[in-house]
């Protein structure tokens, strides 16, 4: 059976899987619809949580940015996990005991305003949106590599799924599907895992292997310390180098931790248990749940790192790097197990072409004045080339002549990496780096054919990481959905709407937020990993922070609550606009998107925690001078302060 | 709830429980995975310093406990104050 019909078979067996339980599960009230009638139990709710959490970024993306970002990418290991302490913390049994549908309702609620409800609508809608438009690209990708379909088809594919069993299933049938879906991803991630770490430190656990020996050459160096050697001989930057800008860290980290806990898709989750002390646990399990891909995920990364480069530089395996010559064109072409090489290139993840035409592939990180007098030679013969026939040749040539004498001394004089006594570029006969492209996400999707891993893991990985997409695509649509329905339509134009027509309008908006999430994520705009960083960006900066001060301060009332969300709101918007186009448009950002021109070195995914404490400290100072919230919302507040009387979430 | 004094107090032991819970979480990830790592570089945890490893694995383990722990401990609290449900 060759791979694509494994692949459709896997697949496709998930997927009935999928649509049976959103069939079982399917809801028939809006308490259903909107929290499966509080009734999730918390360890079921924690591993839907988790699917729900975990998108195709987490997936397939953030083992290869760990991989080539080294220590300085660990900003995504504690800021996705780190969240949720503050969710069970400060959010999570508060928010349950309130007993309602959603975030904006609970802003209404204690700050007794429908025009603060609003805000927190728009607030919510622009933050769920971006991040669905990222999904959708996920589910596209993935279906078009593994399906062979082309990207349009392979998104058009993932919507029609996601809507057969989100629009019927609600809440309840969205929870049962994830709990599956949880389980095919984190198998799916976690088999190849095994299998490369027992090939690479002959330990099965990939959390003790990273930080162990490496068994090739019998375990007396560390892995990581052979990792770190093998990268810096090819003149990359050590794995576990320290961070260049450590205020910048600190501040990613923090924005992606309040980020999370500020995200409605996953807040909405603890509105599902029976119990207030559930929800604390229930933020406990899904962590459970996320760690296991988690704590994978930096020896998935740096071990696919010392695969792919030791792929391409045989000698690295078990010596020195240069000890054996690069690998081959012919090599390529001929083993079995290189097949992948092909295949990827295919894809355009993968991209090598021989500059020195000496037959092998030499990937090594690329001085910038080797690039530079490569880009001046290669100027220089166009100009030859494209010359017009009667034109003088002879000053042409010259200069062409010029410019290779010029590159060839760059050559003899650039030593390969930093090391003292390191061999030049010329001595080795490389004239740059001829492994072009090396995408971030070959690390997991490519990851077990590298580690030639049989067929069926490799089916697997592609249910794996569809499984991933739709599950939290599920998620982000019924955040948004709800917030329609419940809060625009119910809580502001038509209070007096029936049950059976808020779940039409429900279902409709849940629809119609699936065509818009389609539309965007066919032509997104700009980078999905640029509108994540939005998306965590405002979490941060606005609903955090107006759910922490509605829960622990009896101060702050309605004015400084809808300031605070709208400063925070504009503040973080327009910083990351500045740097990359406003409204993410190409080349309408004001400012270059490098460290110099961040302002005190900050990028705009680290902005959040600013626009938190812009948030916090302009919605103190204006409830400081306006008044203090009434008696009934007094009450509210000591009311959720306390966990007994939760019960059945009021039908109001 | 019987009287505020008694909600006040409840309040009060929840709002401790917080911040030792938060200074943990400080302490393992931005402390140890980020700011002190240069200072501890000479500390080991297999291949890999203390600060690496806090920051890739280390204070991933310490928000699992620290999230059990905290709900134990609440749980005990709501009982002692007489909220539970």
């Amino acid at each position: 059976m060759d791979q694509f019909t494994l692949n459709l078979i896997v697949v496709g067996l998930s997927f009935a899987l999928y649509f049976g339980i959103a069939f079982w599960a399917r809801a028939g009230s809006t308490a259903e619809f909107y929290a499966a009638s509080q009734g999730v139990p918390p360890v079921m709710n924690g591993m839907a949580t988790a699917a729900d959490w975990m998108s195709a970024a987490s997936f397939i993306s953030m083992a290869g940015l760990i991989a080539f970002g080294g220590y300085n990418n660990s900003v995504f290991l504690m800021g996705w996990t780190g969240g949720y302490v503050l969710l069970a913390l400060l959010l999570a049994p508060y928010l349950r005991k309130f007993g309602k549908f959603t975030v904006p309702e609970f802003v209404g609620d204690r700050f007794y305003s429908t025009t603060a409800r609003l805000v927190a609508v728009v607030c919510l809608l622009v933050i769920s949106i971006t991040y669905v438009i990222g999904q959708m690209v996920g589910v596209g990708v993935t279906f078009a590599r593994f399906l062979e379909v082309s990207t349009t088809a392979g998104l058009l594919i993932g919507s029609a799924v996601v809507f057969a069993y989100a629009v019927f299933g609600g809440m309840k049938g969205i929870t049962y599907t994830q709990v599956a879906q949880y389980v095919v991803l984190i198998t799916a991630y976690t088999i190849p895992a095994i299998f490369i770490s027992l090939n690479l430190t002959g330990n099965f656990l990939p959390q003790l292997g990273f930080i162990g020996g490496y068994a090739p050459t019998g375990g007396d160096v560390t892995f990581l310390a052979k990792l770190d050697q093998v990268v810096t001989d090819l003149g990359f930057g050590a794995y576990t180098a320290d961070t260049p800008n450590m205020l910048n860290m600190f501040l990613v980290t923090m924005s992606l931790m309040i980020g999370t806990a500020g995200l409605p898709h996953v807040i909405i989750r603890f509105f599902t248990v029976p119990k207030v002390s559930d929800a604390r646990i229930s933020a406990g399990w899904a962590l459970v749940f996320i760690a296991l891909l988690y704590t994978v995920a930096p020896a998935v990364g740096s071990m696919a790192r010392l695969n792919i480069t030791a792929t391409f530089w045989p000698g690295a395996v078990d010596g020195d790097t240069f000890s054996k010559p690069a690998l081959s064109i012919s090599e390529i072409d001929s083993n079995p197990d290189l097949v992948w090489i092909r295949n990827w290139e295919k894809t355009g993840l993968l991209a090598f072409t021989d500059k020195n035409g000496d037959g092998m592939i030499q990937y090594i990180n690329e001085p910038a004045a080797v690039t530079a007098a490569n880009k001046a030679l290669a100027d220089a013969q166009k100009a030859l080339t494209e010359a017009a026939a009667d034109a003088d040749r002879a000053p042409l040539e010259a200069a062409v002549a010029e410019a290779q004498a010029a590159r060839d001394a760059v050559l003899e004089t650039t030593p390969i990496n930093k090391k003292d006594g390191a061999p030049t570029l010329a001595s080795l006969g490389i004239v740059g780096n001829e492994l072009t492209t090396v995408n971030n996400d070959i690390m997991v999707l490519a990851n077990p054919e590298i580690a030639a891993l049989p067929g069926w893991v490799i089916a697997l990985v592609a249910a794996g990481g569809l499984a991933a997409a739709l599950s939290t695509a599920a998620g982000l649509l019924l955040a948004i959905s709800s917030a329609i329905s419940h809060d625009l339509i119910k809580g502001a134009i038509k209070p007096d709407i029936s049950e059976k027509g808020e779940l039409l309008a429900a279902r409709i908006s849940m629809a119609f937020a699936i065509v818009l999430a389609t539309w965007l994520g066919y032509d997104p705009p700009g980078f999905a990993a640029q509108v994540v960083a939005l998306a965590f960006g405002l979490a941060a900066a606005t609903i955090f922070p107006v759910l922490m001060m509605g829960i622990f301060s009896t101060r702050v009332g309605k004015e400084g609550a809808i300031a605070g969300m709208i400063v925070g709101l504009i503040t973080t918007a327009v910083y990351i606009f500045l740097y990359l186009g406003w409204f993410f448009i190409p080349g309408t950002n004001v400012y270059p998107n490098t460290p110099d021109a961040h302002w005190f070195g900050i990028s705009p995914a680290a902005f959040g925690p600013i626009g938190a404490i812009l948030n916090f400290a302009t919605a103190y100072l204006v409830s400081a001078m306006t008044k203090a919230p009434p008696q009934e919302v007094q009450d509210l507040i000591q009311s959720i302060r306390v966990p007994r009387g939760a019960g059945k979430a009021q039908a109001h | 709830m019987a009287d505020k004094s008694s909600a006040n107090a409840y309040w009060a032991a929840n709002i401790k429980v917080i911040v030792i819970s938060l200074i943990i979480w400080f302490a393992c990830s931005f402390g140890l995975g980020i700011l002190l790592r240069p200072a501890l570089s000479g500390i080991h945890i297999g291949g890999a310093d203390i600060g690496f490893w806090f920051a890739q694995n280390g204070s991933i383990y310490v928000f699992l406990i620290l999230i059990f722990v905290y709900a134990k401990v609440m749980n005990g609290i709501d009982r002692a104050h007489g909220v539970e449900e």
